[in-house]
């Protein structure tokens, strides 16, 4: 049920009381979550600090539950309800606060753990990802396991008291900072492609894991690769916590669910309803002036259609809370929302004409930021496979 | 702010509303209608004023069921699935709408009668080929304690049949709104031949005389009473299109699944599913706006400007994208006048233009998003 505007608006005035007296003020900067040189605090066992405001910053929200508002107080949430968490968010940007905490465990692992794990494995797992002591990546897409992600070949064999992991994952991002990895293994060859995965979790310290950057057109190496030779994974870890989610040979349920909630991030990237500012007033700064009237008119549209996916992420959102099925509404929400930021930064590009074109130069960021946004459209599945998706799943199309 | 998903109340209105329309009203309706060269069927607006759609927005003082903006967009979007022609926006949500906004014995008159079915009004705004308000210079002159109004108005929905106009003209220290007889002294009506097949006509006025009685609110304040008015229509007609665009994918989607060539059926081509998918998020996308700009009227009204633009905006562009696809993907089937394609084509088309463009609606989101 909805909170009463009484008890929100209450909510909002002891929020923000909060935040005055707790956001350091380094903190308060606009930085953007996902930008190519993000300030935001992953967290982690080798987590440098950028600053004491940033250790403070986290430290006083993990206090709160605030790195992962919506998840229950025993996990280390502060157990908000979505109207809340709305609050809790338009609060944060209207002092342009940081987010304190982001990482692949908030987004991803999280809600796959709550949605699927053990009692146990919610209490282990949880709590150092709220409190960001461990920083976990994503071990996915393989070389000959892109779009066809349900083929990935990494081996994954039963020795008795542990797995023994052999093979290659690509496009790990930010392997080489993380401190495990939630990986899709192959566990039964012989089993159809989809009823032969697990979903294992593997601490990237084990002997055999290592992983390799790779420098992408955007001069940054966000992603890796990340070979497993011969590791040994025990079946229960020395705490005695299983290190498989959900069911053995399952693991694409898990991962299906875990992809709706990356795919709905994705599609997040580039719209805002009304809370920030308009792309053309971004456009109209860049240009230094007056656009001119192609690009004022792909302006507009751009801004029509943000405005528009905005509240479709919003709507979908109260879809799901008012227990209506979403179906495949992932899907639809990444492949609009991708292909809007890409244009978004086609147009930024645009506008800034040359000046634009130099790397560090006045525009800082925005040749690296443009050429990234061309990954939104490829990773989580891309365009292409998120409308094979609505075609088959929603529309009922043969084939 | 309500949730931006039906309520119970809003899916059995629409649940209720379909069943009617399926029954009553299905394209086969505006066909029949076409071709025996009539543009108003009065017994089936009386039919649905039983219903209590033509009261929709009347207070219930005044014999209305008075469930707002949202709920009426939900009644137009039913309506613009099988391309309902009826006074349902000119009345029941631009007259009733501006009505509303004045308080005097007149005005709750005019709204029992608009309840009823008994009363249809059309909007006399536009002067040129395109909408803009704000450039009206028909001139209302002053004349004693009264005025007399010259000039010529087109694209007046509605105009052939209605019994009452409202009249946007030009006067010494602004606009104003005249709520006059179709038929008094001076008023010429030429229908005009649409290419919807639904009535708009150019109107003449010819010395037409008014008098403060037949102003609705205040003398040069005529936007005070006719920006509500305007943006419960412009929202109300992105619901109808909105509805129009639905209900020619769901033909395009159904004609995919059943059209066989090469030995299969045609949708199983991934050229003609991407397309089909990528209309169904376009769908989706403007389903939003709509959703959002009915609870921002009932709501906030003050402040539905860019929710209700927004919402006008994206559905004329996808009720545009809807009927091209809808026409290709039919193939030679879907040009044929047999073929109930090309009504939605019409339509959309006619639905584009009325009470402003994609370029208007997405100038105003522009303009209150500072560029």
């Amino acid at each position: 049920m909805e909170q009463g505007a009484d008890a929100l608006a209450a909510f909002r005035t002891e929020l923000r009381d909060w935040l005055g007296q707790n956001c350091p003020a380094e903190m308060r900067d606009g930085n953007a979550a996902g930008s190519t040189r993000d300030h935001t605090c992953w967290g982690g066992r080798n987590w440098v600090f950028e600053s004491e405001a940033q250790k403070t910053w986290l430290e006083r929200c993990v206090a709160k539950g605030y790195t992962v508002p919506t998840w229950p107080v025993e996990y280390g949430g502060a157990g908000l309800s979505r109207e809340q968490e709305k609050v809790f968010l338009s609060e944060l940007a209207r002092i342009n606060a940081r987010l304190p905490l982001q990482s692949f465990g908030i987004w991803m692992l999280g809600p796959a753990l709550l949605h699927f794990g053990t009692d146990e494995q919610k209490a282990h797992y949880l709590p150092p990802i709220a409190r960001g002591e461990v920083r976990w990546c994503q071990g996915y897409s393989e070389p000959g396991a892109g779009s066809d992600l349900a083929s990935v070949q990494t081996k994954c064999e039963d020795n008795g008291d542990h797995w023994l992991v052999n093979g290659q994952k690509i496009w790990t991002s930010y392997a080489d900072k993380a401190d495990m990895i939630f990986a899709l293994v192959r566990s039964d060859r012989d089993a159809p492609k989809h009823l032969g995965i697990t979903f294992l979790l593997i601490d990237m310290n084990t002997q055999g894991v290592s992983t390799k950057p790779i420098k992408l057109i955007s001069g940054v190496s966000p992603f890796c690769e990340t070979l497993f030779e011969n590791v040994i994974v025990p079946k229960a870890d020395s705490t005695g916590m299983s290190c498989v989610v959900g069911t053995i040979n399952r693991g694409w349920d898990v991962a299906k669910h875990l992809l709706t909630h990356e795919r709905t991030m994705i599609s997040g990237t580039g719209s805002d309803i009304g809370s920030s500012r308009s792309l053309g007033s971004v456009l109209t700064d860049d240009a230094g002036g007056e656009l001119d009237t192609t690009l004022r008119a792909a302006a507009m549209k751009a801004e029509v259609d943000a405005l528009a996916i905005g509240l479709t992420i919003e709507r979908y959102k109260d879809m799901a809370e008012s227990g209506q099925g979403v179906g495949h509404a992932s899907a639809m929400l990444k492949y609009v929302g991708t292909e809007l930021n890409k244009d978004r930064y086609e147009l930024m590009m645009n506008a800034g004409g040359s000046d634009a074109l130099e790397w560090d130069g006045g525009f800082g960021d925005r040749p690296a930021d443009w050429l990234r946004t061309k990954a939104n459209s490829i990773e989580g599945g891309t365009s292409e496979v998120m409308l094979g998706i609505v075609s088959r799943r929603v529309l009922g199309l043969p084939g | 702010m309500a949730k931006l998903v039906r309520t119970e109340e809003e899916t059995m209105l629409a649940d209720m509303a379909r069943g009617f329309l399926d029954e009553k009203a299905p394209v086969t309706h505006l066909r029949a209608m076409r071709d025996a060269g009539k543009t108003h069927d009065a017994a089936l607006w009386k039919d649905m004023a039983e219903m209590g759609w033509a009261g929709i927005l009347v207070p219930e003082s005044a014999g209305g069921s008075d469930m707002g903006h949202a709920a009426a967009g939900v009644l137009a979007e039913e309506m613009g699935k099988t391309l309902v022609s009826s006074p349902f926006l000119s009345s029941s949500v631009i007259a009733a709408t501006a009505l509303r906004q004045v308080s005097d014995d007149r005005a709750g008159q005019a709204l029992s009668a608009i309840a009823t079915g008994g009363l249809s009004y059309a909007l006399a705004v536009d002067e040129r080929n395109k909408f803009d308000p704000d450039a009206t210079a028909m001139p209302a002159k002053r004349e004693g304690n009264g005025f007399r109004l010259n000039g010529r108005k087109t694209f007046v929905v509605d105009g052939g049949f209605a019994d009452r106009l409202l009249v946007l003209a030009r006067t010494d220290d602004g606009m104003t709104l005249f709520d006059i007889p179709a038929d008094r002294d001076g008023v010429t009506r030429g229908a005009q031949s649409m290419i919807d097949s639904r009535d708009a006509a150019r109107v003449d006025f010819n010395d037409v005389q008014a008098t403060g009685d037949d102003v609705i609110g205040s003398v040069d304040e005529a936007m005070a009473v006719l920006r509500p008015a305007l943006e419960a229509g412009q929202a109300a007609l992105a619901a109808e299109m909105s509805g129009l665009a639905a209900g020619a994918f769901g033909m395009t989607v159904g004609y995919l699944k059943e059209r066989r060539q090469f030995g299969v059926p045609i949708g199983s081509f991934q050229a003609l599913q991407h397309r089909a998918a990528d209309l169904w998020c376009e769908t989706e996308v403007t389903a939003s706006a709509i959703a959002y700009a009915g609870r921002k009227l009932d709501e906030d009204p003050g402040n539905a400007t860019l929710a209700v633009s927004l919402a006008k905006a994206r559905a004329t562009e996808t009720a545009k994208t809807a009927v091209i696809e809808g026409v290709q993907m039919h193939g030679g089937i879907g040009m044929t006048d047999e073929f109930d394609m090309g009504f939605y084509m019409k339509r959309a088309r006619t639905g584009a233009e009325w009470l402003g463009d994609y370029g208007y609606h997405a100038g105003i989101v522009a303009k209150l998003r500072g560029f």
